[in-house]
């Protein structure tokens, strides 16, 4: 990727859980920050992200999950990126509470947005995120 | 008035059951209120939405509901059980018993309501894709405790409308949806009814970034298009349109709340006479359930919610509410604790017994301020209307398939959340705790964990009941419901009753509908 260059995002959220006002949300906060965003929406697999950042030549992807999941569904986002052989950092926002943080960075979660996270705060993690890519 | 019991205020002055001119509450058009006496008669019932892990623990929790004084009760089922997916389904790892309990088999059911009296308590259940078939489940718990389906009381959510909207848990396409929605209808109308058969819910609707009038219109839109669905089904709207009830949201732009709540009531009783030919006097009465707005909470500084929730459950409790919840101050961050929720029930109690608001009905009715914003409320929800029927060509039904199909509902929600976002961003509005006031709290919040072990004894449950059930009468009893599903004209309650009692699970009982109804997949609108 050169510099100049917007970054692009696949956006989705994971497993059965409904919740989408913040991924739209963070959709248009993300295009207003000059980011190109391929919205997948609800209900995408593993298999499906990978496929849509392969296909997309997406930097980064930003999963989003209300749902307490997220213990067990973002590792396996990080897991199946991995092994397809692609170095995209993975964003989760949602709700994760603070005791869990340390375990989704340990997961290999690059960044994640709670409640509340401004626009800047949105793009400023997506942003430090790709920053890690090579790293 | 003839009151045994005076009402005084706390330093001693006795005060009327009501104030101000007609219609006065209790008259049509029920915008003060559907009964004249209000809570001097009856207060609302504090109803307590809970719901986690197996259905053991959440049985628990009820019980101990109960015992704090609550009067109903309210359950939350897990994602997979909202989506119609069994335990062992691929979709439902890591979800199983986390935001809600787990139900796959009539087993759990009869767990989750063990040694509690489903002829005495009033039970809502919130599911809506999969309602048909928790309802049977209901409806054979009762049985097998010698309760009869006519003395039970309670609602099903079954509002499958607003989930193409807002909530998206959807499974089947809007219109097959529409029938099964129609098909429990005409059952509770015939053979239940103390019950509820739809809860038509704003409340989602809101939650997922809509203003208070577009709450207030796309609710009552979707209720009268399951008037019109259920009177094509055949059923006169005054067998029916008295057990419809509704649940909104209570926000925190306490005038503006009141507002949505009286025009509600208004809108409802001349739609109800004047289009749809209700003549029943409780037909025209909207009857609403309120819960205080989960997405107004914060994640920082919870404590501080507990404030949010009391004047969000007295702006409820003033705009009329029927039945509320009120949120526990630590929802942003997980399923309350049950310390948390029992701070929730006593706001509940204080704005009940300490306030003396319910000394007197719709006690702002008069106010110049109220009134208007109540007119405002009913003439932004009018333009919706108004629009709806155009797209439908005289239908509102079909306007509101068109505005789920061209993805104008959810366009108009989007559109909304991100303008309140952006003034949040910009500092144009002020959230407590969040771009103001941000010091401090948020230290000692103990947080409810759901035991990870949920999902393994849920499996090994489901895994069991599998061996030991007569597959054969199983695979009769799908095969029967998926030959009723392709005739419209055939009600799909009995066959679904039929499969819950011979332990189909509910995984199976959904992929045998969705065989016949096909499945949604939301075109991904952002």
């Amino acid at each position: 990727m050169t510099k100049n260059e917007p970054i692009r995002i696949v956006l989705a959220k994971l497993g059965l859980d409904g919740h989408d006002r913040g991924l739209k949300v963070v959709a248009r906060m993300l295009r207003d920050a000059g980011m190109e965003v391929v919205y997948l929406g609800l209900r995408q697999t593993a298999e499906m992200i990978v496929t849509a950042v392969e296909q997309e030549d997406a930097d980064v992807v930003g999963i989003s999950m209300h749902n307490a999941g997220h213990l067990t569904l973002a590792p396996l986002i990080v897991n199946a990126l991995r092994d397809a052989g692609l170095d995209v950092p993975v964003v989760v926002g949602g709700i994760v509470p603070e005791s869990d943080l340390e375990a989704m960075a340990k997961a290999g979660v690059a960044g994640v947005l709670g409640p509340g996270a401004s626009a800047e705060d949105v793009a400023a993690c997506v942003r430090e995120a790709v920053a890690t890519r090579g790293k | 008035m003839d009151e045994e019991k005076e009402f005084r205020t706390m330093s001693g002055v006795p005060v009327g059951s009501v104030y101000g001119s007609d219609p006065l509450p209790g008259e049509f058009p029920y915008t003060r209120g559907i009964h004249a006496g209000m809570y001097r008669d009856r207060l609302w019932t504090m109803r307590m939405f809970a719901g986690f892990g197996t259905a053991e623990d959440t049985n628990a929790r009820f019980k101990e509901l109960l015992r704090a004084g609550g009067t109903g009760l309210s359950t939350a089922f897990d994602m997979p059980t909202l989506m119609g997916r069994d335990s062992d389904n691929e979709w439902s790892i890591g979800e199983v018993g986390r935001a809600g309990v787990a139900v796959d088999t009539l087993d759990d059911m009869i767990d989750l309501f063990a040694d509690i009296n489903l002829g005495q308590v009033s039970t809502s259940m919130t599911i809506n894709g999969p309602a048909a078939i928790l309802l049977a489940m209901y409806v054979a718990v009762a049985e097998q405790g010698g309760v009869e389906r006519a003395e039970l009381n309670g609602t099903l959510q079954n509002d499958i409308l607003k989930e193409y909207q807002a909530q998206k848990e959807y499974i089947f396409p809007p219109r097959p949806s529409v029938r099964l929605v129609s098909d429990v209808v005409a059952f509770t109308t015939n053979e239940m009814p103390r019950w509820n058969p739809i809860s038509i819910s704003g409340y989602h609707i809101r939650e997922a970034g809509s203003t208070a009038a577009q709450e207030l219109a796309f609710t009552l839109a979707n209720g009268f298009a399951y008037v019109e669905a259920a009177q094509a089904a055949g059923l006169k709207v005054d067998d029916f349109a008295p057990r419809l009830s509704f649940f909104f949201n209570s926000h925190s732009d306490f005038f503006e709340e009141i507002g949505k709540f009286r025009a509600a009531r208004r809108i409802w009783a001349s739609w109800l006479r004047d289009r749809y030919g209700a003549e029943d006097e409780r037909s025209q009465k909207l009857r609403f359930h309120t819960q205080t707005a989960g997405v107004s909470l914060t994640a920082q500084q919870p404590e501080i919610n507990i404030a949010r929730v009391a004047i969000q459950a007295l702006a409820g409790v003033i705009g009329g509410t029927q039945s509320l919840h009120t949120d526990s101050y630590d929802e942003a961050l997980a399923l309350p604790t049950e310390d948390a929720a029992r701070i929730a029930l006593r706001t509940q109690q204080i704005v009940a017994h300490e306030t003396g608001v319910i000394n007197v009905a719709d006690p702002l009715g008069g106010s110049d301020y109220v009134e208007w914003m109540t007119d405002e409320m009913e003439r932004q929800a009018e333009d919706i209307f108004k629009h709806l029927d155009e797209l439908g060509n005289g239908s509102i039904l079909e306007g509101v398939y068109a505005g789920i199909e061209n993805g104008w509902f959810v366009g108009e929600i989007a559109d909304a959340a991100y303008r309140f976002e952006r003034e949040v961003n910009s500092g144009d509005r002020l959230i407590v705790g969040v771009n103001s006031f941000t010091e401090g709290g948020g230290e000692n919040v103990d947080l409810l964990s759901i035991d990870p072990g949920t999902e393994e004894i849920q499996l090994k449950r489901l895994a069991e009941i599998k061996q030991s059930r007569d597959s054969d009468l199983v695979q009769q009893a799908l095969n029967r419901l998926s030959s009723e599903a392709a005739d419209p004209e055939i009600n799909l309650m009995p066959a679904i009753i039929e499969a819950v009692k011979v332990r189909a699970t509910e995984g199976e009982i959904v992929n045998a509908l969705e065989s016949v109804f096909g499945t949604y997949v939301e075109k991904a609108f952002v």
